[in-house]
């Protein structure tokens, strides 16, 4: 028998459901596993610093892509998890068993905070609000660190110490956080998030409760992100308020645009672009012999390509990576014709 | 006495820059966060045809004006009109990521030294007693340009052809496009007054204190001054602009100088959490769920 069918209910819940896709999938887990060990030192950091990215990226894309919430408070956000675990190390000399949880509950909190005024604010003035939330989370990490005489940042002791073994953890947390993604997606509250997108009134007249749908979403989409921060604080075992300016925020909101709106696949694709960017920018440079020229100011030259790759993608796809893989997707699915039928 | 003056000054910093938020935003409904480099290129403007106009520094100044005044019409020219009738988020993203190709490129021509336009000009800082207290004349001069500019607006606004062109534009785009007014036309035009205000901002600033890479932040900072007092009101940036220079000068004169950069956003969120649309804005849709 040729074809797909879905003949019993379960079909409909799988994540995978054709056996293609099932091979390829399984091909590219193997792929990721193998991985690291044939990557050198600077690809594995690569790869370990997509990861990383990645989860914050999918929370960002959970809160703006599907449901429509802008945000400008992320770096914020990486701040506050970073920050909880660099004060708990040091004060407390706490593991990560500690940090990590306690870092989930700020971001909770701090989500919500985030999330009120989204009560009554929407588009622009929401995304202010959250503007100003950032600079007074970044405010009060920095009087930590000026008035506990850390001045240049907090050292954290790292209990994973190997390239290796940071890639597995951010490999398996970067994939918890997907399938975590994906799932809710398609529960109630995922399902609650995208009304809310599409139009409130219309959302709140099916019954859905507009305040919990957008409260939830900053609270979850927070609380990934405050991980990810806390992450982020182990893996650089080190903490500083100047890590976490306007422009992590701005890479991050990239990389949902870059990748696409409301896509999971377009946030894991935009961080892909973004954290590699500046090495192909540093590449590219070597390649035409101006590295040595540029090499004082070569974070200008980075600003300068990243404003303008993020300006192109605005103006000319707005659809983003997914748009592009969209088409050529739709290219190959239609030939031999250019167009679906019109009529069917 | 002092205090005072501190005030003063740096109200009419907010102010000169909260401008150009309003004109836009009034004029096209898009908030422009590539404002603070916008500035911070009109600056730059001043640095090099002041070297350009060695020894004629009136020249040097009104070819800085034109060439502020081009490059807010060439901005939109060249990238905003494309996102007219975009969703909110677009038009924001296209000018941070405007804001951050504008930062880069600045780096790359003119490197990241502190520049000192005022000293090419051949001009000098003096320091000019009013009262008890001491002004800088670039504060001077920020003041006088502050008026000038808001006393120009109005009058432009209320009785020039343009002027109520752009009112038109701003309050029913549609109806005004139908009654034959060219929304791009008035829209550059908007974009170009904005980037001569908020690079005459600039200069001054850089006159006073140096030029180099903090303006941005000035810029950013000088936001809320334009929320709180409405978006979309002239009158509103003035006086918003009063109020958050008092809080900031008030509160590092008293509390603690590391202040300074989170004041004006704790302000914001205050007004954002009881009068979202500001002081003399228009009540926007606003949700009550």
């Amino acid at each position: 028998m040729s074809g797909y069918f879905r003949v019993r209910y379960a079909d409909d819940f799988a994540l995978v459901d054709t056996r293609a896709q099932k091979a390829w999938l399984a091909a590219f887990v193997l792929l990721l596993a193998i991985y690291p060990f044939l990557a050198n030192a600077l690809w594995l950091d690569l790869a370990n610093q997509v990861l990383l990215s990645a989860i914050g990226a999918l929370a960002l894309m959970l809160l703006t892509g599907y449901a429509g919430q802008i945000s400008l408070g992320h770096a914020g956000l990486l701040a506050a998890g970073a920050f909880t675990t660099g004060i708990l190390f040091k004060e407390l000399q706490a593991s990560i068993w500690v940090t990590l949880p306690a870092s989930a509950a700020v971001g909770a909190a701090l989500g919500f905070l985030f999330g009120l005024p989204s009560l009554r604010l929407r588009g622009l003035y929401l995304a202010v609000s959250t503007l100003a939330l950032h600079f007074i989370v970044i405010f009060a990490g920095g009087e930590y660190e000026t008035k506990r005489g850390y001045s240049t940042g907090i050292v954290i002791e790292s209990p994973i110490t190997s390239s290796l073994g940071w890639y597995f953890v951010l490999l398996l947390a970067a994939a918890a956080t997907l399938l975590f993604a994906l799932n809710l997606l398609r529960t109630r509250t995922g399902r609650a998030w995208r009304a809310i997108h599409g139009r409130e009134a219309v959302a709140e007249a099916l019954g859905i409760s507009v305040q919990r749908a957008k409260l939830s979403a900053f609270v979850i989409s927070s609380t990934l992100t405050a991980i990810s921060g806390c992450l982020f604080a182990y893996y650089r075992g080190f903490v500083s308020a100047e890590a976490f300016s306007l422009y992590l925020t701005i890479q991050y909101v990239a990389m949902i645009i870059i990748g696409g709106m409301g896509s999971l696949l377009g946030a894991l694709l935009g961080t892909v672009f973004v954290v590699l960017f500046p090495y192909v920018i540093d590449a590219a440079m070597k390649l035409v012999g101006a590295s040595d020229r540029l090499a004082s100011v070569i974070f200008a030259v980075n600003y300068a390509a990243f404003g303008l790759v993020m300006i192109l993608f605005l103006v000319f796809e707005p659809q983003g990576l997914v748009g592009l893989w969209r088409r050529a997707q739709n290219w190959f699915l239609l030939w031999p014709f250019k167009q679906r039928p019109l009529s069917k | 006495m002092q205090l005072a003056v501190n005030i003063l000054v740096l109200a009419s910093i907010y102010a000169l820059i909260c401008c150009g938020y309003v004109l836009i935003y009034r004029v096209s409904r898009v908030l422009s966060l590539a404002h603070g480099e916008l500035m911070m290129l009109g600056a730059y403007g001043l640095y090099a045809t002041a070297a350009l106009f060695k020894g004629h520094p009136l020249i040097g100044v009104a070819a800085a004006l034109a060439l502020a005044l081009l490059v807010g019409v060439a901005v939109y020219a060249a990238l905003m009109w494309r996102m007219t009738g975009e969703s909110v988020l677009a038009a924001v993203l296209a000018t941070i990521a405007l804001g951050i190709l504008l930062r880069g490129a600045m780096i790359l021509m003119f490197g990241t030294q502190t520049q000192y336009p005022l000293r090419d000009l051949g001009w000098v800082n003096a320091s000019v007693p009013i009262g008890s207290a001491r002004i800088s004349s670039a504060g001077l001069g920020l003041i006088i340009a502050t008026v000038l500019s808001y006393g120009g607006l109005f009058v432009f606004l209320k009785s020039t052809r343009w002027g109520i062109r752009m009112r038109a534009a701003g309050q029913h785009p549609l109806l005004a496009a139908q009654r034959g007014i060219g929304l791009h036309g008035v829209y550059a035009l908007a974009w170009g007054l904005a980037t001569l205000t908020g690079g005459m901002a600039g200069m001054l600033i850089a006159c006073d204190a140096g030029l180099e890479g903090t303006l941005v932040i000035i810029g950013l900072k000088a936001f809320p001054a334009a929320l709180v007092g409405g978006l979309d009101s002239l009158l509103g940036a003035l006086i918003g602009s009063l109020v958050v220079a008092s809080a900031e000068v008030m509160l590092i004169y008293y509390v603690d100088p590391l202040l300074s950069d989170v004041v004006p956003f704790v302000v914001l969120l205050a007004m954002l959490a009881v009068r979202p649309w500001g002081l003399f804005g228009t009540r926007e849709e606003l949700d009550r769920v």
